[in-house]
């Protein structure tokens, strides 16, 4: 390639220069174009977070909120995806947190530096990069038929437990890996064992970073809606969905929003879905702030 | 172990001088790790998984309709069973290149840009306000977004080119999908060009260089492992993902380039195939699993080369 050192580029870019004035020319419309393309994308965010309220805002009402799915637009509601979509965070989380942050600390504070570690940082960081919807074939084969755990919330929270396991590992190696090595070395010298030290030093430390990264691991999981559609949640079940009944059959929010929008009828098809999504925002918009509010609180204390 | 001999050991009151030799791992401490590498070891059970599954499953697939037939064949009309039906992935895969062409024409012109702009231009008051907004344009599902491609995106679309839009179509799926994955490549390329150390930049503008010959020039360059590798994993997200083109590009499977009509890729597919509860054993849910199988290896291959990609082609400071 022509551009093999920077040197040589940089040599090659003073000869290119022309006079002054075109110059500044062509230097105000190059910096104008970097500022165009960068504002289409927050641009089109914008219209997107508008173009959702203007139709949905009309729409949403407590009625809307305490309703079942039903076949009359006007009566229809998302009762059952709410209820779902709160089982199935209540669940992936009490699974994913204590599995993630176990695997973060072994990886992290305890594992030998041999070929199997080394296979397992590869093979999490390739799983990153798994399509959600393989997760859901993925649930559908060993959760549903396998296992015999059939089309339930289980399931699914099992399914989004694996999906987002990566993400949780990853960021609770970050802040692990943050604490500072005076604090692990001092405790050692102290007697203490590695794991009284990870115990009561590390993690402590560690610990508003890693919910951070589980909060954030978490909206991801409840956003998804192709792998729990292939493990059987369904958008139009006609009851609320509890944390405990781990075998019935479910619901989440973005399955809702998937069975209005794939309505021929308008008042589905932009109306109800856009005031679903406005919750499912808002959802998602309180858990990213108190990650947020999280990971300043936990900036300071370092 | 009970909390009070820890409580204990811990203070040091034990009334002995600590020994280096209680550091050794005790029974305790060795089940705790042995638990925690249990949890590490859930990630590699689920790598050994995801390829058990889609495998056994998918060469189920392929025993009832050989391989040559799957990648020759022309058509996919897999619900007419196995004497009728047609079991050709290429209309499959060809929407799938096609929604993703789209969206890296979309989405490499605007990601690269963006993380110029970041890397070397935004004043830090704009930096602090622009990153935040790319992770949440990141952070809206998919589903969201293919709410907004069939019902805002193919409207406009249809309102600029007429009746040749189709209702369902690659193009409002593939644009939309660029903007999706405009945080992915304009993040991961930023943190490549800030690598770049400070003295390239230095030294070319001390040749005379303007600001734009080192952005291009210089620092793009120096970068270019890591935008290349951005791009891929850009290019891998588009091929996987399933809930845009599941909602806005339709369930058409057509042997087409043309960005206006019907498609289906082949994430839509296997949405469309679960949609009908295929038993566990029919040809249908055995084909999903090929379908999988196919997107799986795309997948990790791609990743594979980017990967790749950064270690092999490094700049070396």
């Amino acid at each position: 390639m022509a551009v093999s050192t920077p040197q040589r580029s940089a040599e090659a870019a003073v000869e290119a220069l022309g006079s002054s004035r075109r110059r500044v020319a062509r230097e105000r419309r190059f910096a104008g174009l970097l500022v165009v393309s960068t504002a289409v994308a927050v641009a089109v965010l914008a219209v997107l977070l508008i173009d959702i309220l203007l139709d949905g805002a009309g729409r949403l009402n407590w009625q809307f909120l305490t309703s079942y799915p039903s076949r009359r637009a006007e009566q229809t509601g998302i009762l059952a995806g709410l209820t779902g979509t709160a089982s199935l965070m209540v669940l992936v989380a009490a699974m994913a947190f204590p599995l993630g942050v176990g695997a973060a600390i072994y990886l992290e504070e305890f594992a030998p530096d041999n070929r199997f570690t080394r296979l397992m940082e590869v093979n999490i960081s390739n799983l990153a990069g798994v399509p959600s919807i393989v997760y859901g074939l993925l649930g559908a084969a060993v959760f549903v038929y396998i296992l015999g755990m059939g089309r339930s919330l289980i399931s699914g929270a099992a399914t989004l437990t694996l999906l987002i396991l990566p993400v949780i590992i990853v960021a609770g190696r970050e802040s692990l890996r943050a604490v500072p090595r005076a604090l692990r070395d001092a405790g050692l010298a102290l007697g203490a064992t590695r794991w009284q030290v990870t115990r009561r030093e590390i993690l402590p430390l560690a610990m508003p970073g890693i919910f951070t990264g589980t909060i954030l691991a978490l909206s991801r999981a409840i956003g998804e809606t192709a792998p729990i559609l292939l493990v059987g949640a369904l958008a139009s079940t006609r009851f609320s969905n509890e944390p405990w009944n781990l075998l019935e059959r479910f619901s989440a929010l973005p399955i809702t929003i998937y069975g209005f929008v794939t309505r021929p009828q308008a008042e589905f098809k932009e109306e109800a879905s856009a005031a679903a999504i406005i919750v499912l925002m808002v959802v998602l918009l309180i858990m990213n702030s108190i990650a947020i509010v999280l990971r300043n609180r936990a900036q300071r204390s370092l | 172990m009970s909390t009070d001999t820890t409580q204990r050991r811990w203070m040091g009151d034990t009334g002995q001088p600590v020994s280096l030799q209680s550091t050794r791992s005790r029974t305790g401490e060795r089940i705790i790790v042995g638990l925690l590498w249990l949890c590490g070891a859930i990630s590699i059970l689920t790598t050994v998984g995801l390829i058990l599954v889609l495998f056994i499953d998918a060469s189920a697939f392929f025993r009832e309709v050989s391989i040559f037939r799957f990648f020759t064949d022309t058509r996919w009309q897999p619900f007419g069973g196995l004497e009728n039906g047609h079991f050709g992935v290429l209309p499959l895969l060809m929407g799938t290149l096609l929604v993703t062409a789209i969206a890296i024409v979309v989405a490499v012109p605007l990601g690269i840009s963006s993380a110029i702009y970041l890397a070397d231009y935004a004043p830090r008051r704009v930096r602090k306000v622009l990153k935040p907004t790319l992770e949440i344009l990141a952070g809206v599902p998919t589903i969201v977004l293919g709410f907004f491609a069939a019902t805002f995106m193919t409207p406009v679309l249809r309102a600029i080119f007429g009746q040749t839009v189709d209702i369902y179509n690659a193009a409002s799926a593939g644009i939309v999908m660029g903007i999706m994955i405009v945080p992915t490549i304009a993040s991961l390329s930023e943190d490549a060009m800030s690598a770049v150390p400070r003295g390239l930049r230095e030294s070319a503008y001390g040749l005379g260089a303007t600001k734009r010959h080192v952005a291009t020039r210089v620092v793009f360059p120096a970068a270019l492992s890591g935008i290349v590798a951005a791009v891929i994993l850009g290019i891998g997200r588009a091929i996987g993902e399933t809930m845009i083109v599941a909602i806005a590009a339709g369930n058409q499977p057509s042997l087409t380039f043309n960005p206006f009509s019907q498609i289906q890729t082949m994430t839509a597919y296997i949405v469309q195939a679960v949609a009908g509860e295929a038993p566990r054993g029919s040809l249908t849910y055995q084909s999903i699993f090929a379908i999988g199988a196919l997107l799986f290896l795309m997948t990790f291959t791609l990743n594979f080369i980017a990967a790749r990609v950064v270690r092999r082609f490094r700049e070396v400071y």
